[in-house]
């Protein structure tokens, strides 16, 4: 099939960027999105242009490095999948394909399609952990049995990838769904009872700090998550927060 | 012939005795020594973890934006430990002896029993962590079955273990990086040790986004750097995964070992064409559940491969389940190695079932009635239909393997739950990698290795779910002891200065390196001369590989090397973010490697593991050892010229396992 591609061009954070045309042929159906960006690349190159700069690694959907809006949705407009696992079935021949980076104050972009997701890091250092020493020296695994549906709801919130899909659309730029992930399957396990007080404290200050957007529940998040990551993540949230305040005097 | 440094006494005794003695820094003292960890994933993350939480001061580096994204994350089946919940006789002598047996009696005995005793910890520190194992209704952990094994000692979350691991090694670093006992360089890449008088003491890292170089200096430096199976360009692994900072050290000194021992992976999604980037894993607990076959008769092969018949179409009788045929009492759950040439096997005898031919069956219908059944019986429900049982069946099984259904769908557009998949073997994991003695450092003083970048624990053939055991204890309950004993000495140094000459001349040759990189101004792109390697890579030295052909192959790789350094074409600047140019140096060192993976593989004389050289083969076609001349460890030394690397040996030892044919009937 032949398509246009309408790609982020930006040389650098400083630089304004702006959209570019490139037509593409004889893209094949099998093909994934980023091996499409893969071959215009070499063409690029080999005509002595720069390439467009694109993070991605695993290519498998799970690392979350692949990070761009194709048509206007974050990982492109297959459900539940990363744009590494998006294919080019998805499009029909003479498509025109608009391609950005995830766009957020937070995150800022460092070139083309490549944005700094270091909030999310600073976020997860706040308290995105069970204070536990690496000593093993800890009881035996199964002292503590864990009720099977508590054990798959903490799973199912510990899939999050941190791609920032859930940022990028969010029309508030919020970063709810993702900090309340790590918040939800930290607080279903006994494991993390101790510290749930402080840890959605510190996690939700540096969310804040970090310049996202409030919730105003309109679910974008959820839909755009390549992991499913369910909204009830956001609720627990709310309901650890409002806990904590309470608990902790704030 | 090298020292390994096994301590003495009874094998179950060795690593009591030698943590008991070995020397210990104080905390005082830790607070003035600095130690470099390259890498992030299992192994490193949990070193970089555990050193700072113990008071060193670390900096940890990795290429990824955030050390989460390390490859570690894809793992998928599980993590083994001799826990014997199951109650079904496990013990640490089984898992010990499982591995060694698995590797192919290539692997050192005191390191791999090592490996088994503190598997046990590994699980009750993740729980700790918070990583959310699956577990049965009593709300216990659940296990499952690997390859290799008799016994049900994998535990595992869903098909996502890595991911569960790695971020509870992640939060454990973060925690640490919170503290300030840890400094996270994100976006940098090792591109030269620092050496003084025959210690490392540094690196020289590129900050990839602005392209500077940068001076990094440490009492200790711990390659955590994965494996080198993009040397074949087609693999498993993710795209940037590379072998570049263990590259260095081995032209710095360290010995680089077994280098032709890589696992190729038998359940992997077929390839689909020639833009192919890379391959996707399908993991090998689906093995579990799913059987695997090609159909008996050709012409029913060729008919498929046209499209004019589909697997249904193939009645029981013309099935050859070829894995239960060939090894009854393993069956599907023979190991990797095993598997992947009884694939390749079919394939080339004309059973292939896609359209390349290069791919069979994993075919999940008696999962589905069998596990349907139970189910049906659970709820109470008498005398459902077969599709009721089979509708049943499908839940039970999306619950376990759900991910790995999708990802396979979104794949190749087939429905897994509805028709087989097709799976074919892939590059996946490599067991050989920097040679290190028992402590984990390489012959270089001040140099450790730990996970997939060292050699020591899986022989020539590792056992599934052992990657992220070994990852995991080695970061944080080998290196964290074994570091100490050499830092002790250090405690006086103070801070090495990066103003050394040392580190002048390692910066320079990375300068010199990048501009020649840049200088070439040629016509093909850095993937151009990567795919031209893997080609040569896979077909003389992958599956199979013999004498002639790992001959040309190392005279093709010298030549795309030096038609690379002459030819190549990097756009852009190398002063700002530049993913060729990383690319480039990347793919530079794998053509180096190659070279000495196909001497490595041209030295040794006879079929072991993952490697099957076929003039050294039993007439069933099964792999034939020579262990009278090959009980060893082939540990390169760089000359200046891959292929004109000096062997090292360290013989191999079996005090505690009798050595035997290896046999999965």
């Amino acid at each position: 099939m032949n398509l246009t591609l309408k790609i982020w061009r930006q040389k650098s954070p400083d630089d304004k960027g702006g959209m570019v045309t490139y037509p593409m042929k004889d893209v094949e159906s099998h093909m994934s999105f980023l091996e499409m960006l893969d071959v215009l690349n070499n063409d690029l190159i080999t005509k002595g242009e720069e390439p467009v700069a694109f993070d991605h690694d695993c290519r498998e959907g799970i690392c979350g490095t692949c990070s761009m809006v194709i048509n206007g949705r974050p990982h492109g407009p297959d459900s539940a999948i990363t744009t590494c696992q998006l294919h080019m079935r998805k499009f029909n021949d003479g498509d025109t394909i608009h391609i950005e980076p995830f766009r957020a104050k937070s995150f800022p972009v460092l070139k083309d399609l490549t944005v700094d997701r270091g909030a999310f890091e600073r976020i997860m250092q706040a308290g995105g952990f069970i204070s536990v020493n690496t000593s093993g020296n800890t009881i035996d695994a199964n002292t503590i049995p864990i009720r099977k549906d508590h054990a798959d709801m903490a799973f199912d919130a510990a899939t999050c990838i941190g791609c920032g899909a859930c940022v990028a659309a969010c029309k508030n730029s919020s970063a709810m769904l993702f900090v309340s992930a790590k918040v939800s399957q930290l607080a279903l396990l006994p494991q993390g009872h101790t510290e749930r007080t402080e840890r959605v404290l510190k996690m939700v200050h540096q969310m804040d700090a970090e310049g996202f957007g409030t919730c105003s529940n309109t679910g974008a998040c959820a839909a755009e998550c390549p992991k499913e990551i369910s909204l009830d993540n956001i609720a627990r949230l709310n309901r650890e927060y409002l806990r904590a305040s309470f608990v902790s005097g704030e | 012939m090298m020292n390994a440094k096994i301590p003495t006494g009874p094998l179950k005794d060795k690593w009591t005795n030698h943590k008991d003695h070995v020397n210990l820094v104080n905390p005082a003292n830790k607070r003035n020594i600095d130690i470099i960890v390259v890498g992030t994933g299992l192994a490193g993350a949990s070193a970089a973890a555990s050193l700072g939480e113990m008071g060193y001061k670390v900096k940890a580096f990795c290429f990824q934006d955030s050390p989460r994204r390390a490859h570690s994350i894809a793992a998928q089946g599980g993590i083994n430990a001799a826990k014997n919940y199951q109650n079904d006789g496990d013990s640490v002598f089984r898992l010990f002896y499982d591995t060694i047996k698995g590797g192919d009696y290539r692997s050192r005995e005191a390191n791999v029993y090592r490996l088994a005793e503190v598997s046990g910890d590994i699980i009750d520190q993740c729980v700790a962590q918070g990583v959310p194992f699956a577990r049965e209704y009593g709300g216990l952990l659940d296990n499952r079955s690997f390859g290799g094994v008799q016994v049900s000692r994998t535990f595992y979350a869903k098909g996502q273990t890595g991911q569960q691991l790695l971020l509870g090694a992640y939060s454990a670093l973060s925690r640490q990086i919170a503290k300030g006992n840890v400094a996270m360089y994100n976006r940098h890449e090792m591109l030269e040790l620092v050496m003084i008088d025959g210690k490392a003491r540094g690196i020289i890292a590129r900050d990839l986004v602005t392209g500077a170089i940068e001076r990094h200096s440490a009492h200790a430096v711990v390659l955590c750097t994965g494996g080198y199976g993009n040397a074949f360009y087609l693999s498993t692994n993710a795209m940037a995964s590379n072998v570049s900072a263990a590259w260095k050290a081995h032209r710095n000194g360290a010995l680089f070992a077994n280098p032709c021992f890589t696992q190729i992976h038998p359940t992997c999604i077929p390839v689909s064409g020639e833009f192919q980037s890379k391959l996707t894993l399908m993991s090998e607990s689906l093995r579990n559940d799913g059987r695997i076959w090609v159909p008996k008769n050709l012409e029913d092969a060729k008919a498929i491969r046209e499209g004019k018949l589909k697997p249904k179409d193939i009645s029981e009788e013309n099935r050859d389940y070829y894995l239960e045929r060939r090894y009854p009492a393993f069956g599907n759950l023979v190991p990797r190695d095993v598997a992947s040439r009884a694939a390749k096997e079919r394939c080339d005898a004309g059973h292939g079932v896609n359209k390349t031919g290069e791919a069979v069956y994993l075919d999940f219908a008696f999962a589905f009635e069998r596990y349907g059944a139970t189910e049906a019986k659970l709820r109470g429900e008498l005398n459902p239909s077969k599709e009721r049982i089979i509708e049943l069946g499908r839940e039970i099984v999306a619950d376990k393997y759900g991910n790995l259904f999708q990802m396979y769908e979104k794949i190749t557009d087939d429905n897994p739950y509805y028709t087989p998949m097709m799976i074919y073997p892939a590059v996946h994991y490599t067991m050989g990698g920097l040679w290190v003695d028992y402590n984990l450092m390489t012959n270089v003083q001040g140099l450790y290795a730990c996970g997939e970048a060292n050699f020591s624990d899986h022989g020539a053939n590792r056992l599934g779910a052992s990657a992220l055991m070994q990852g995991l204890a080695d970061g944080y309950f080998v290196l964290p002891y074994t570091i100490g004993d050499y830092l002790a000495s250090d405690i006086r140094t103070g801070t090495i200065k990066t103003d050394q000459p040392a580190f002048d001349e390692a910066e320079n040759n990375v300068r010199d390196r990048i501009n020649k990189l840049m200088a070439a101004k040629g016509t093909n792109t850095v993937d151009f001369y990567h795919r031209k390697l893997g080609k040569v890579m896979w077909d003389k030295c992958g599956m199979a590989r013999n004498e002639s052909g790992l001959k040309e192959a190392m005279n093709e790789i010298r030549e795309i090397r030096e038609e690379f350094w002459r030819d190549v074409k990097i756009p852009g600047t190398a002063d700002s973010m530049n993913p060729e140019l990383d690319k480039a140096g990347r793919v530079a060192d794998f053509m180096e490697l190659g070279e000495l993976m196909c001497l490595d593989a041209l030295g040794r004389n006879e079929s072991c593991g993952g490697h099957f050289r076929e003039e050294y083969q039993t007439h069933e076609g099964e792999a034939l050892r020579d262990d009278d001349n090959f009980a060893y460890v082939a540990a390169w030394q760089y000359t200046g010229d891959p292929g004109k690397a000096k062997l090292n040996k360290e013989n191999l030892y079996f005090e505690n396992v009798e050595l035997k044919q290896r046999s999965y009937k």
